[in-house]
C-alpha cells in the first residue's frame, strides 16, 4: 500500500494570540498521490488558516491531532524545511518584496532546496534554462523574472507567478489558497492550465476555494466541504456543483451574516 | 519565527568577523604620545619637505587650542578617548622596493582579505542572480594601493596608469614626485582648521592615496586603496588627495578592516576630492573595520572628514558608502557644489549590529547656478545597534534653481535597536527646491514568511530582504564591490534572526 502523500488526523488548531478560540475542530483528510482534493467553505471556516498550518506558518497551535506528509510528521518541520521537501502553498495574497528580483529571489529558493536535497547549487546557465522551462509550461512572460518578487504585478500575474514558482520549485504538493479568487476568466484559465499540467499522477493539489468555478478548470477527486473548522460533508466533483446550486444554506450557514474573518 | 524577542535574542549571539586576525610581522612604532616632536618625527621618517612640516605644526597647534567635539548622537556614549595612550606611527619594518619584497607576511594578509596585490586581473564570480546573458564574464583590472597601518606597501599597476598619464601613488611618494599639485590641493577642501579629528589628521597623517587625472583622461582602471590597520594601539591617521582636472572620470573605491581586539583604535582619515570644470569622480567605500563584540567592547572609531569640491562647471562628485563595521561611524561625507551645474550625490548603507553605534550622513553645499544633489541613505539596525542619519542640505543664495532630493529610509531588525533621523535644511534662494522622503520600517513578518514558504532559511531570507532595501544604493556600486557588499550584509546579520 503506498504511503499517502498527505494525511491529516483528527487536527485542532487555535491561533496562538487567541486561544480560546479553536479553528479547526477535528479535521481528517487524506490525500494519495496524483489526486486533487478541493476544500471548499464559506469565509471563516477555516480554509485559509489550514493552508498556512500546513505551509508552517508559526501564528497557529496545533493542540490536536497530527499531520503527515510523505509518512513524516510535518509540525516538526519548519516552514522552509516544509517547502524543501515538497510542500507549496500558492498565497491567497502573494507578498511583495522590494528591491528583490523574481529571478533572485528564485534562484534562493531553488539553491535552497538543492542544499537540503544535498545537491550543488546550480549555476546561473542551468537556472535560465530551468526557469525557462518552465515560464514556457505555465505560460508566464520570462520578462516578468526581471521584475521584483510581486511588485506592482496585477492580481492575475501575482497568481501566475505562484504556480510558476510551484512549477520551477517542483514541489509534490501545492496548496492553493483561493488563488482563483479576483481572477478574470482569461487568468483563471491560464493558472488552472499551469496547475493541470503538472498533473503527473504522483503530485498532489489542495485546491481551496469559495466557489465552484475554479473546479470546471481543475478537476478534483475529492471534495470537501468546511463548516466551522470541520468537514462537515465530502464527495467527488458533483458535490462542488451542488454547492454551486444550493449554495451553503443546507449546511446551516447563513453566507450574508457576518462571519469571524479567521483567515 | 522571527518574533522581535526571539530576533533580540539571539542578535548578538553570534556574528562572523573573518577578518578579525592580526599579522605578525617586526615593525617600527612611535612611542605613544603626542607633541610637537612626534609630528617632527613622523615628517621626518617620510622625508617631507620644510613647507609639509610647517603646514603639519600649525594644524598641531591650531589642534591644541580645539576642544573634542560632543555633537554627536551616540546612546551609549564612549570613554575618553587618551590621545597621549595613542601611537601615531606604525610601519613594518622592511621597507619593500617591488612586490616581490613585501613581506610574505603582509602579501597573505591581503590574499585572505581577498585584495590582489599581483598585477592580474579580478575575475568575478558574480552571485546575485543577474542573468548570464546581462553579465560580463571577463575579468577587469583594478588598481590597488594598500596601505598598511601607517603606511602605503605597494601600489599595483602604476606604469600602466602612467602610460595614461594617471597619477595614483601613495601620498608620501606624491609629496616627493609632485609637490606642485600636493601643495596646491592639499587642504584645499578640508582646511587643516576644519574640525577636531581632520586637524589632527593633518597634524600626524602617515600615509594615504593620491591621484591625479589630467585633462580629458578617463582614468583606463577602478582605482582603490585598502586600509588595514594592523599594530596594536596605534591610530590610523591616512589622507587621500584626488584630483581631477578638466573633463576628466575616476573611479575610486575603498575597503577598510581591522584584527579583533578589545581595546578601540582611532581612525581618523582625511579624504578630499577635487572635480574641475566637467571632471567627474565617483568614490566608494565599503567599511568593514572591526565593530567590537556583541557587549560593545573594542571596536575601532571611525571619526573620518570626506569632502569632495565640484570646483569646476558641470562637474560631478558621488559618494557611495557601505558601512557595516566600526564600534562608531561618526562622519559626514560631502560635496561643495560651486560650479554651476554641478552634481552631488550620496548614497549610503549603514548598518548597525551588536552595540555598534552610527551617526552618519552627508552636507550638500548648493553655491554655484542649477547644482542638483541626490541623497538616499538607508539605516540598517539590529541587535542594540543605534543608527542616526544626519544631513545638511544648504543652498546659498547665489544657488539658483538648486535642486535637492534627499530619501532616508531606515529598517529595524529586532526591538533593541534605534533609527534616529536629523535632516537640516538651509535655503538662502527661492528659486532653490528640496525634497525630503523618510521612511522607517520594520522587517515584516509577511515578507520573511513568503521566503521561508519558498524554502529559503530565515537568515538568507532576512539578507535577502535587507539587500532588496538597501539596492537603490548597492547598484551605484562597481559590480564586483555590489557583490561584496551584498556578502558582507549577510555576515554582518548573521545570527539577527532566530
Amino acid at each position: 500500500m503506498t504511503t499517502p502523500l498527505l494525511e491529516i488526523r483528527n487536527l485542532h488548531v487555535r491561533l496562538e494570540e487567541q486561544p480560546e478560540i479553536e479553528i479547526l475542530r477535528g479535521i481528517d483528510l487524506t490525500i494519495q498521490p496524483g489526486e486533487v482534493h478541493s476544500i471548499m467553505g464559506p469565509n471563516g471556516s477555516g480554509k485559509s488558516t489550514l493552508a498556512q498550518v500546513l505551509s508552517g506558518k508559526e501564528d497557529y497551535e496545533i493542540t490536536e491531532g497530527e499531520i503527515l506528509f510523505n509518512g513524516e510528521d510535518l509540525a516538526e518541520m519548519d516552514a522552509d524545511e516544509r517547502a524543501n521537501a515538497g510542500v507549496f502553498l500558492a498565497f491567497q495574497y502573494p507578498v511583495e518584496i522590494p528591491g528583490v528580483s523574481s529571478m533572485q529571489f528564485l534562484k534562493a529558493a531553488v539553491n535552497a532546496k538543492r542544499a537540503f536535497e544535498g545537491k550543488e547549487e546550480l549555476d546561473a546557465g542551468s537556472l535560465i534554462k530551468h526557469f525557462r522551462a518552465k515560464a514556457e509550461q505555465i505560460n508566464v512572460p520570462f520578462e516578468m523574472l526581471k521584475r521584483n518578487v510581486n511588485e506592482g504585478f496585477s492580481g492575475g500575474e501575482k497568481k501566475r507567478f505562484e504556480i510558476f514558482q510551484m512549477a520551477v520549485l517542483d514541489s509534490v504538493l501545492g496548496i492553493l489558497d483561493e488563488s482563483d479568487s479576483g481572477l478574470d476568466i482569461d487568468a483563471l484559465k491560464i493558472v488552472s492550465d499551469g496547475v493541470n499540467s503538472m498533473r503527473d499522477g504522483n503530485r498532489g493539489f489542495l485546491l481551496i476555494t469559495h466557489y465552484q468555478r475554479l473546479l470546471s478548470y481543475i478537476v478534483p477527486d475529492r471534495v470537501h466541504v468546511l463548516v466551522k473548522g470541520q468537514i462537515i460533508k465530502s464527495g467527488g466533483k458533483e458535490l462542488a456543483l451542488e454547492l454551486e446550486e444550493h449554495g451553503y444554506a443546507p449546511f446551516g450557514v447563513n453566507e450574508t451574516a457576518s462571519q469571524p474573518v479567521t483567515a | 519565527m522571527t518574533t522581535t524577542e526571539e530576533v533580540a535574542q539571539i542578535a548578538e549571539s553570534r556574528r562572523e568577523y573573518t577578518a578579525g586576525f592580526v599579522t605578525d610581522i617586526e615593525q617600527e612604532f612611535a612611542p605613544p604620545g603626542l607633541d610637537e616632536s612626534t609630528v617632527r618625527f613622523i615628517s621626518a621618517k617620510k622625508d617631507e619637505p620644510e613647507w609639509l612640516l610647517e603646514w603639519r605644526l600649525k594644524a598641531f597647534r591650531h589642534w591644541q587650542t580645539m576642544d573634542e567635539p560632543d555633537w554627536v548622537f551616540l546612546p551609549y556614549g564612549y570613554p575618553p578617548i587618551d590621545y597621549q595612550a595613542i601611537s601615531y606611527y606604525a610601519a613594518p619594518k622592511k621597507g619593500p622596493e617591488s612586490l616581490d619584497e613585501v613581506d610574505p607576511a603582509i602579501l597573505e594578509t591581503y590574499a585572505k582579505l581577498g585584495i590582489p596585490l599581483s598585477e592580474q586581473k579580478v575575475l568575478l564570480g558574480i552571485e546575485d542572480g543577474t542573468p548570464a546573458e546581462a553579465r560580463e564574464a571577463e575579468g577587469r583590472k583594478v588598481a590597488v594601493d594598500a596601505v598598511f597601518d601607517s603606511v602605503s606597501i605597494k601600489t599595483t599597476f602604476q606604469d600602466e596608469l602612467a602610460a595614461a598619464g594617471v597619477i595614483f601613488c601613495s601620498i608620501s611618494e606624491a609629496v616627493k614626485e609632485h609637490p606642485e599639485l600636493v601643495k596646491k590641493y592639499l587642504g584645499s577642501v578640508i582646511p587643516y582648521s576644519d574640525n577636531y579629528f581632520a586637524t589632527l589628521n593633518s597634524a600626524v597623517f602617515s600615509d594615504g592615496s593620491f591621484v591625479y587625472i589630467p585633462k580629458g583622461v578617463k582614468c583606463p582602471m577602478e582605482l582603490s586603496t585598502y586600509f588595514r590597520i594592523n599594530a596594536r594601539n596605534t591610530g590610523q591617521f591616512e589622507r587621500t588627495l584626488i584630483i581631477a582636472d578638466e573633463g576628466a572620470e575616476v573611479s575610486y573605491l575603498e575597503g577598510c578592516t581591522a584584527p579583533m581586539r578589545d581595546e578601540n583604535q582611532l581612525h581618523a582619515a582625511c579624504v578630499e576630492l577635487v572635480a574641475l570644470g566637467n571632471a567627474k569622480i565617483k568614490y566608494s567605500t565599503i567599511q568593514n573595520w572591526y565593530p567590537g563584540d556583541e557587549n560593545g567592547k573594542g571596536g575601532i572609531y571611525n571619526f573620518v572628514t570626506k569632502r569632495g569640491i565640484c570646483k569646476g562647471d558641470d562637474s560631478h562628485i558621488s559618494w557611495t558608502q557601505v558601512e557595516t563595521g566600526s564600534a562608531i561611524t561618526w562622519k559626514y561625507p560631502s560635496v561643495i557644489l560651486r560650479g554651476d551645474r554641478s552634481k552631488g550625490e550620496f548614497y549610503s548603507v549603514a548598518l548597525t549590529n551588536l552595540r555598534q553605534q552610527a551617526d552618519t550622513g552627508t552636507k550638500m553645499i548648493h553655491i554655484g547656478k542649477d547644482t542638483k544633489s541626490t541623497i538616499i541613505s538607508k539605516g540598517i539596525s539590529a541587535g542594540e545597534g543605534h543608527n542616526t542619519y544626519r544631513g545638511l542640505v544648504q543652498m546659498n543664495s547665489s544657488a539658483s534653481n538648486a535642486h535637492n532630493f534627499t530619501q532616508c529610509d531606515s529598517i529595524l531588525i529586532g526591538d533593541q535597536c534605534g533609527a534616529h533621523t536629523f535632516p537640516y535644511v538651509d535655503i538662502r534662494n527661492a528659486t532653490a527646491t528640496a525634497e525630503h522622503e523618510a521612511s522607517t520600517t520594520k522587517v515584516a513578518e509577511d515578507q520573511m514568511f513568503y521566503c521561508t514558504a519558498r524554502g529559503i532559511s530565515e537568515e538568507d531570507a532576512l539578507s535577502l530582504l535587507v539587500n532588496g532595501f538597501c539596492k537603490e544604493v548597492f547598484s551605484e556600486l562597481p559590480m564586483e564591490f555590489a557583490v561584496e557588499a551584498n556578502k558582507l550584509l549577510a555576515v554582518s546579520l548573521e545570527g539577527s534572526v532566530g
